[in-house]
């Protein structure tokens, strides 16, 4: 694994200046540090892809099929009559610029092919090159390049260094959206059996076993059942969920990496006291254990592949409607996706809280509504018992998951289920929130190890704006919505803003949750203790007795 | 450079061709009549050809860019233009793009300062000079329309006033010319100097902006220097239109210049990336609502796909399932 550079090392050699060389000119380099592994063998079996093999990235031979151009070339073909976005997105470009400093990537590396409209002009140059009359004439001149195998190498290299967060679209005066480019591109990639491994062996986990991590069925109930304990310890109430439970009313269904990871657990014992203290009729399931879905990464047909699942439990199980827990991709594919996936949900009713009688008719078809909404709306009717107070110790600020941003536009609920939880909330620079919001810099299947560099790079506009929240206000806590998040921030955090912990907004929520029963809580769900909060009870009242 | 050149060097020969053609050639059948009709014919089909490939590839997904709260609870407001959940609302988003270049205005410039800090600034130049091009061209053509309507309509008459209105010089300088070719110059300037546009602008980028500064020049050049007999004209473009082309009399090489570089144009637009003015309506991330939730969206090749059932899922894990106490569908 390559090492780790300082973050002085890393700003300092950032330089958003191009090079006087002209972009076509420079070869792919590929570097450590910045680039996923190829996946393996295996995993492209269990998924029916092609060219499965054992191949290194680093190898010059990438044990490509004969013919791998012409491949591609019909594959691209075949795509610009299936998507109107692909043929629009390749024709209409003005290259303006308005898009090329708003990458995270390109903020954190430099590197001009980071900039989002050459991104789209290396596979844009193929196009041209193939499928219009100009660049076939011209050539180079008419903006077109040969599909050569250097090329095929800086797709993969820089198709494998977008997050698909779509935060160029915002700026772009047409709309083009890098996302929708990326993931054409690595469906062609995927042609090849170019996927890299952090994709394709969570997807092959999910498709097999219900989940990316690939928890089988005994796994996932112990590990709930773990949960199950420390919430016992920590709060004195015992919470039972079920699994796979015929007849329940609702299906639940989160990212697998909240059963297993810090700090994403402890959002996770956030859903399971929630859901107990409101007596909620609900289960889990193992089959369905997956809610984001590794497959929108490499093909809308692996993404339908995966996402089938969640309708076709829900059916069996014969729930009423389905909530999701907190993930960003995993909206995105429910919000845009599924229902034209795998739909029509008729076997479903239009989600309605139990508990307030509230219809969720945004989810009027799909039937599926995150847990933000649904607690948002509990709160609204004030159904909680909450006590802000508990999380005092804590300086919040809110991180907006791309997907969820800018595939959903769900920045309201979030936000309003925080300021309710706790008392001390400081938005971040506006230029860095909401539709603006910056990636983590691992989305898109790029939260690997051996890509540090590359993450940390791609996440440094995040963090440096939870740094100015840090220094201004003295921010100590990042939350968010979305298990990649809760898994990518930390280290990020650790790296470019020590001192400021990740959480997700379940976690606050049940932390600062009254429930019936419990006992006088003297740490939250870390852990850590609480004594201060008599002290500073004893405090104020001393305070009031003296203005008395 | 050579990207620079290359298409500068292109307009100066097209204006050197049609000086020679009708000054020393005296080919003005040629470039009086073959090719505006020509022009026109393929600036016609070749629009609508574009705008049909394009329609003809369907909308699989429904997949708009929300840059506002969306549409949920009651109690919430949500952003009806930035995320519209209704076809009214998209209407909306949509004149805000084409008529405000809304998503333009949101342009900010990035600077790494020491700290490190990342700051963003605002950028409204590329905005500013954006829309006072695309105003002004507009204005321009439809200006031009007075050489083709007999009468003049009044709104017309207006237009042009309203474009004269510092009723400067003899004739009286139109604004609208001085705006694009300001315009035009400062898009042309910044692709040049600036060297993050330079670096990703191509030949195609460069071409277009110098054929519209040729057009805007000789147009200028030819109201207001060689002051070309606008009666003259008006019987040729009443002629081009009317199918009995006469080729015009006592005007000026300025003037097949002038027409000459606007065929170009209109040849140039279909095979181009200047179909940005038609593929914006047709852009799926800003036409879409973001109603997916409530309103089911049909992907017309949607095809059935190999899954792993829970059948299959259940006869791997039934055991181990059964141990923990999950419930399963056979004993």
């Amino acid at each position: 694994m390559a090492k780790e550079p300082k973050p002085q090392e890393i700003i300092s050699q950032i330089n958003y200046k191009p090079p006087q060389k002209a972009w076509m000119d420079i070869p792919v380099e590929i570097k450590e540090g910045m680039f996923c592994y190829g996946a393996k063998e295996k995993s492209l079996q269990t998924l029916d892809f092609p060219n499965a093999r054992a191949w290194s990235v680093l190898d010059e031979d990438w044990k490509l099929p004969e013919k791998w151009d012409k491949i591609v070339l019909e594959g691209m073909a075949e795509r610009l009559k299936k998507y109107r976005s692909f043929k629009i997105f390749m024709d209409i470009c003005v290259r303006c610029g308005a898009c090329a400093d708003k990458c995270h990537f390109f903020l954190g590396s430099g590197d001009p092919k980071n900039m989002p409209v050459l991104r789209a002009e290396l596979l844009r140059s193929i196009y041209r090159k193939n499928f219009t009359a100009a660049g076939k004439i011209l050539g180079k001149l008419g903006g077109g390049r040969k599909l050569t195998i250097d090329v095929l190498k800086e797709w993969w290299y820089y198709f494998y260094q977008c997050s698909e967060c779509r935060r160029c679209s915002v700026f772009c005066p047409y709309g083009i959206d890098t996302a929708e480019i990326t993931m054409i591109a690595r469906e062609l990639l995927n042609l090849l059996g170019l996927n890299i491994e952090w994709i394709a062996g969570p997807a092959a986990n999910c498709y097999m076993k219900g989940n990316h991590l690939g928890l089988e069925p005994h796994t996932i109930k112990n590990s709930i059942d773990f949960l199950v304990d420390e919430i016992e310890e920590k709060t004195g109430v015992r919470v039972s969920p079920t699994f796979n439970r015929k007849g329940a009313e609702i299906l639940f269904v989160t990212p697998s990496g909240d059963l297993f990871a810090d700090p994403g657990t402890y959002t996770c014992m956030g859903y399971l006291m929630l859901f107990h203290e409101l007596g909620l009729d609900y289960t889990w399931s193992t089959y369905a254990s997956e809610g984001g879905n590794f497959g929108f990464f490499t093909s809308m047909e692996l993404a339908k592949r995966l996402n089938t699942k969640l309708y076709s439990e829900a059916k069996r199980l014969g729930v009423k409607w389905i909530l999701g827990g907190e993930c960003g991709h995993m909206w995105r594919v429910i919000n845009q996706y599924m229902d034209t996936f795998n739909g029509p949900a008729d076997f479903l009713e239009v989600p309605t809280s139990p508990i307030t009688g509230t219809e969720f008719t945004n989810a009027k078809s799909t039937k599926m509504t995150h847990i933000s909404e649904f607690t948002a709306d509990l709160i609204k009717h004030k159904k909680l018992n909450l006590d802000p107070k508990r999380n005092d110790h804590l300086k919040v600020t809110f991180h907006d998951s791309c997907n969820v941003a800018r595939g959903m536009g769900m920045f309201e609920e979030p936000r309003y289920v925080i300021k309710s939880v706790c008392n001390n909330f400081y938005e971040m620079p506006e230029n860095t929130i909401r539709e603006k919001t910056f990636c983590c810099g691992s989305g898109s299947g790029l939260n690997a190890s051996e890509n540090m560099e590359l993450r940390l790079r791609g996440g440094l506009p995040r963090a440096n704006a939870v740094k100015h929240v840090q220094e201004q206000y003295g921010v100590n806590m990042l939350a968010c919505i979305c298990a990649i998040d809760r898994a990518a921030l930390p280290p990020l955090m650790n790296y470019w803003v020590p001192g400021v912990d990740v959480t997700g907004v379940t976690e606050l929520v049940a932390n600062a949750l009254v429930m019936k029963g419990e006992k006088e809580r003297t740490t939250n769900l870390r852990g850590e203790d609480l004594s201060w909060i008599e002290d500073e009870e004893s405090k104020s009242t001393d305070e009031t007795q003296i203005r008395v | 450079m050579m990207k620079i050149l290359f298409p500068g060097l292109m307009v100066i020969i097209l204006v050197g061709l049609v000086f020679m053609g009708v000054q020393e050639a005296n080919l003005h059948l040629l470039f009086g009549i073959t090719i505006p009709y020509v022009a026109i014919s393929i600036f016609i089909i070749g629009v609508v050809t574009r705008v049909v490939k394009w329609s003809l590839s369907p909308v699989p997904f429904r997949i708009p860019t929300t840059c506002g709260q969306q549409k949920s609870l009651s109690w919430l407001k949500c952003d009806c233009l930035e995320n519209p959940s209704t076809t009214a609302g998209v209407i909306g988003r949509m004149a805000l793009e084409i008529l405000t270049f809304r998503s333009l205005f949101r342009n900010t410039q990035t600077e790494l300062k020491q700290g490190p800090y990342l700051v963003y600034q605002e950028e409204k130049l590329l905005w500013l000079a954006a829309l006072a091009f695309h105003w002004s061209f507009l204005v321009v053509v439809i200006r031009h329309f007075r050489l083709f309507i007999e009468p003049i309509p009044g709104c017309l008459s207006l237009l042009c006033s309203l474009d004269g209105f510092m009723e400067i010089g003899s004739p009286v300088v139109f604004l609208s010319g001085v705006a694009l070719l300001g315009a035009v110059s400062f898009l042309l300037l910044r692709r040049i100097l600036s060297r993050k546009v330079y670096y990703i602008s191509l030949p195609a980028d460069y071409f277009p902006l110098f054929l519209i500064i040729g057009i805007a020049i000789s147009g200028i050049l030819m109201r207001y220097f060689t002051k070309v007999d606008v009666v003259n004209i008006k019987a040729y473009t009443l002629g081009l239109l009317s199918l009995q082309p006469v080729i015009p009399t006592d005007v000026s090489v300025i003037f097949y210049i002038h027409l000459f570089l606007v065929c170009v144009l209109l040849v140039y637009i279909p095979f181009s990336k200047l179909m940005h003015l038609g593929g914006i309506f047709l852009s799926p991330t800003r036409n879409m609502a973001n109603n997916n939730r409530l309103k089911r969206h049909i992907n017309p090749w949607n095809y059935p796909v190999k899954v792993h059932t829970y059948e299959e899922y259940e006869d791997e894990f039934r055991e181990k399932m059964k141990k923990v106490g999950i419930p399963v569908e056979k004993g």
